[in-house]
């Protein structure tokens, strides 16, 4: 836990007249668990475009896995792994195509991939599900599955969008107990979240309003600043002063 | 009633807003009533052709001197021998020529007949049969002229004269072809594309569950697209008289009254696809394949029914267009009554009955 | 008279050889002036329960019936007396809020003026951007447009599905809010949620997963139904505590819950032998008994069906 992979500098994205990221500065560390929050409209979605290399920032500095964010976009894309709610896998391809696709779009070795599939499979307990319809799966299912497959070619940070909105409590507990297991491994794992007990189980979280990032720091010591009881109770106080909304 | 109303307002919003597509609605037509009229017709104008003149008389002397005063043709070169006449024609340059057989003046001395060959470039079989029949026309006047003033006329064969269309103009035909189309993109797709874009956004969930009846629905979605089809008609007929001087023979009424006949039939085309489709795509995918195409293709506007194979022959008896391409090429051009287009009318009046009914049945009140 | 009872409702999707049962067998009743959650994740078969009740959909067994009218053969009943909000975003997004509003009330054969009582509350909030386009409004004030619609005919009976899934923490306490406030003037309201902290804000809940009902009760009662003592954990090293309380002998269940682990005691159990417990490795480490929440229950309840 010592070197950065993500800096970001007064990072900031304008719209016309709209700024939607302000001037954002943090660090997260290698293998670091990085929640990060906001009310809808914050500016969570374009800062996290920017890190991934989607978006070219208007002015400021960051880099992601030592890859600036106005030139290097291209390397960013191949050293880090996404995966939102919505979009994730190919519903009408089965489980192993899905991951030999993802394999591929990576460029990684037939071996490899083959290795790989084995062992998500393995863990996952997907053995005898390889070779059906994604569709077919149970939503927690693909949810982890999604997660397998966007840490496939082991990229040194994961950004995870809202990956467990809808998913049954004990699936979203398995869901954690693979990010900790990534975490671990030293995968870096960049996550939003609505729920704010999931707030929790990250290393630090940052909480944005109004594009600018009002508070960053371990969930202990937010609750402490803010003398709250819950990570919930935090990120009502401040989002409450919000201003504006989507 | 006031529910049907304020469904009507609401589709007006919506296509008010969006501007675009409003915009491409209304040039459209406009558009492919240029494009048709001016780059695409088969329409000749000086081109270049040779004689191979065998007999040199003061007959086919003065035949050659009235195909080159013409505006369709010039005459560029005088042949010896039959042998040049490939070669003039791999040049690309020359499109016909004209050969008069050695003995034309006997023969029409001696028999009162002659024969006079076209040699023709038919790589654009279009070209080819305007320019023969171009210069047919040509010849047949000359031949009138001669004749007054003999006793015993005398015949140059000829192949055919074209009929309605003496100024033979390419307008002609596809003014009602444009029409069609025109009518069958708009009312068909859009009207399918709109209701299947409620079940998209998931706003006819919430009409189902609502006290309208869903025929009003589905109705009120009709009337703007009738509208737009008015003044679309209008814009083409206008443009068609005052543009490309293509007169309306018959009554305007009858006309207009049989365009929106078959803007009804395409509206009711568009609400059956739309009862039988999920997804934008899929709307727009029938009414392009299933629809428009064959409106296209099998319409008798780009390609004569009569040409075609038998079996597509039959297939173009189901396609709407086809009877409404027939029903306005007989008013506009022909200048006939609905006498004489009666039959049309009702097989349309009885498609959209049909298509009407279907649909009505086919309309789910539920979700699945 | 319920204002909705359910009994043995099937709903099936898919052909004879390979078909999903998204609802099995599942009954509930609700009064009138109730406010009753449907709580359960995405696929437990919530939507399918509410298009059945707004006869959207047939079921494909049992029957049931909203204000006494059969979801079956009086379907045009219920469309006059039920709102509906479905999921997703369903308004037009090209027109104005005002011109959306005016819509729906138009359609419902009734004017804004008449019921504007009971929409006051909230339409006020968004009454300034009445001119704005639907599209172009934020997710909170969507939210309250839609309900708007959903009740400018005064139903007997509101139908929410989902009102709050992807909207931000503070949006969705604004709109438990409203609901309270549309419940003091009596309509009976039907919500379903994923977020199991929503529970406790309703009348009564039905937990649902994979289409069979878990458990219907109050909040507080499912709570006190829960029945085993429940310790919450922490420790510094929270991935290594998660991992070794498995190991422990008192153990039923544990997991993750914020940032405490919960641990579910077995009955021969105590929160001496969990101290004495982590006392050997994790010397660090706090425990406290907890009232269980609804998520513990839920959890509990969905290990042992």
């Amino acid at each position: 836990m010592s070197e950065s992979v993500i800096i970001t500098n007064e990072l900031t994205k304008r719209f016309s007249n709209f700024t939607a990221v302000d001037a954002i500065s943090f660090e997260v560390k290698k293998g670091e668990i990085f929640g990060f929050l906001g009310a809808n409209g914050a500016g969570k979605t374009t800062a996290m475009r920017m890190l991934c290399g989607l978006s070219i920032p208007t002015s400021g500095r960051a880099s992601v896995a030592g890859f600036d964010v106005y030139k290097q976009t291209e390397d960013i894309k191949r050293s880090i792994g996404y995966m939102s709610q919505k979009f994730s896998l190919y519903e009408d391809l089965t489980v192993k195509e899905n991951m030999q696709f993802y394999g591929g779009i990576y460029g990684m070795s037939n071996k490899a991939i083959k290795q790989k599939t084995d062992y998500v499979l393995n863990t996952l307990h997907l053995e005898n599900e390889a070779k059906k319809l994604v569709r077919s799966l149970p939503l927690g299912w693909k949810q982890k599955l999604a997660f397998s497959v966007a840490i496939f070619h082991e990229p040194s940070i994961v950004f995870l969008d809202e990956p467990t909105g809808g998913v049954d409590p004990v699936t979203r507990r398995e869901f954690w107990n693979l990010i900790y297991e990534a975490a671990e491994n030293g995968i870096t794992i960049f996550v939003t979240t609505h729920y704010m007990d999931e707030a929790e189980y990250c290393n630090r979280v940052s909480i944005m309003v109004d594009g600018k990032i009002e508070a960053l720091d371990s969930p202990t010591r937010l609750k402490q600043i803010f003398e709250a009881e819950s990570m919930g109770e935090v990120f009502l106080k401040l989002a409450r002063k919000a201003v504006r909304s989507e | 009633m006031k529910q049907f109303i304020s469904f009507v307002k609401k589709e007006f919003y919506h296509i008010g807003r969006d501007r675009r597509t409003l915009f491409i609605l209304l040039v459209m037509p406009i558009v492919q009533i240029i494009i048709f009229g001016f780059a695409l017709t088969n329409e000749v104008k000086n081109s270049s052709i040779a004689v191979l003149d065998q007999a040199n008389d003061v007959g086919t002397r003065s035949i050659i001197a009235e195909l080159d005063a013409s505006n369709y043709f010039t005459v560029q070169k005088n042949l010896n021998s039959y042998k040049e006449v490939e070669s003039e024609f791999k040049k690309g340059k020359i499109k016909m020529v004209i050969v008069f057989p050695q003995n034309f003046a006997t023969d029409i001395k001696h028999f009162n007949k002659a024969q006079i060959q076209f040699i023709t470039d038919a790589s654009d079989p279009n070209l080819a049969n305007t320019m023969n029949s171009y210069a047919s026309n040509i010849i047949m006047d000359y031949q009138n002229r001669i004749n007054q003033d003999l006793k015993l006329p005398y015949r140059i064969k000829t192949e055919y004269r074209m009929l309605y269309n003496a100024q033979l103009k390419g307008a002609y035909s596809f003014v009602p072809g444009v029409m069609s189309m025109v009518l069958m993109l708009i009312c068909t797709m859009m009207t399918a594309i709109t209701i299947v874009k409620e079940k998209e956004l998931g706003t006819m969930e919430v009409m189902l569950v609502s006290p309208v009846q869903p025929l009003k629905i589905v109705i009120a979605k009709a009337v703007p697209y009738l509208l737009l089809s008015t003044i679309n008609i209008t814009t083409i007929l206008l443009l068609s008289v005052f543009v490309l001087d293509v007169p309306i023979n018959g009554s305007i009424i009858l006309l207009v009254s049989e365009a929106i006949l078959f803007t009804l039939t395409s509206l009711a085309l568009g609400l059956l696809i739309s009862t039988v489709t999920d997804s934008q795509q899929t709307a727009m995918f029938i009414s392009l394949t299933g629809m428009f195409l064959p409106t296209v293709m099998l319409s008798g506007f780009m390609f004569p029914i009569e040409n075609m194979p038998l079996p597509l022959q039959i297939i173009s008896n189901i396609v709407p267009a086809k009877w409404f391409y027939f029903i306005v090429k007989s008013v506009m051009i022909k200048g006939v009554g609905l006498a004489s287009v009666w039959r049309e009318t009702l097989i349309l009046v009885a498609m959209t009955g049909f298509f009407l009914l279907l649909s009505i049945k086919k309309f789910k009140i539920r979700l699945a | 008279m319920k204002a909705v009872l359910a009994e043995n409702l099937v709903k099936r999707y898919g052909d004879k050889r390979s078909h999903t049962e998204a609802l099995k067998e599942v009954s509930f009743e609700v009064k009138q002036g109730e406010l009753f959650g449907i709580i359960g994740p995405d696929g437990a078969g919530k939507t399918s329960l509410f298009r059945i009740l707004t006869t959207l959909l047939l079921p494909d067994g049992g029957n049931a019936t909203v204000d006494g009218y059969d979801v079956v053969k009086d379907f045009k009943s219920i469309r006059k007396r039920v709102g509906y909000m479905p999921g997703r975003f369903s308004l037009y997004q090209d027109l104005s809020v005002a011109e959306n509003l005016e819509f729906f009330a138009t359609i419902f054969e009734t004017s804004i003026e008449e019921n504007y009582e009971l929409i006051k509350d909230i339409y006020s909030q968004i009454e300034p951007f009445k001119d704005r386009k639907a599209g172009k409004l934020s997710g909170g004030m969507k939210q309250k447009l839609a309900l708007s619609c959903a009740l400018i005919h005064r139903p007997s009976v509101l139908f929410l599905d989902e009102p709050t899934t992807g909207v931000d923490a503070v949006s969705r306490m604004e709109f438990w809010d409203m609901l309270q406030g549309l419940k003091k003037q009596g309509i009976t309201i039907l919500v379903s949620t994923p977020y199991m902290d929503e529970a406790s804000l309703c009348d009564r809940v039905a937990l649902i997963q994979t289409g069979n009902i878990l458990s219907i009760n109050s909040p507080e009662n499912i709570i006190s139904n829960f029945g085993r003592s429940l310790v919450a954990v922490r420790s510094n090293k929270m991935f290594d505590l998660l991992k070794d309380l498995k190991y422990f002998e008192g153990t039923e269940d544990v997991y993750a819950f914020g940032e405490y682990h919960h641990l579910v005691l077995k009955n021969s159990s105590s929160l001496a032998e969990v101290k004495e417990f982590l006392s050997a490795r994790h010397f660090d480490s706090e425990a406290t008994m907890v009232t269980p929440g609804i998520e513990d229950c839920f959890i509990a309840l969905m290990k042992s069906s």
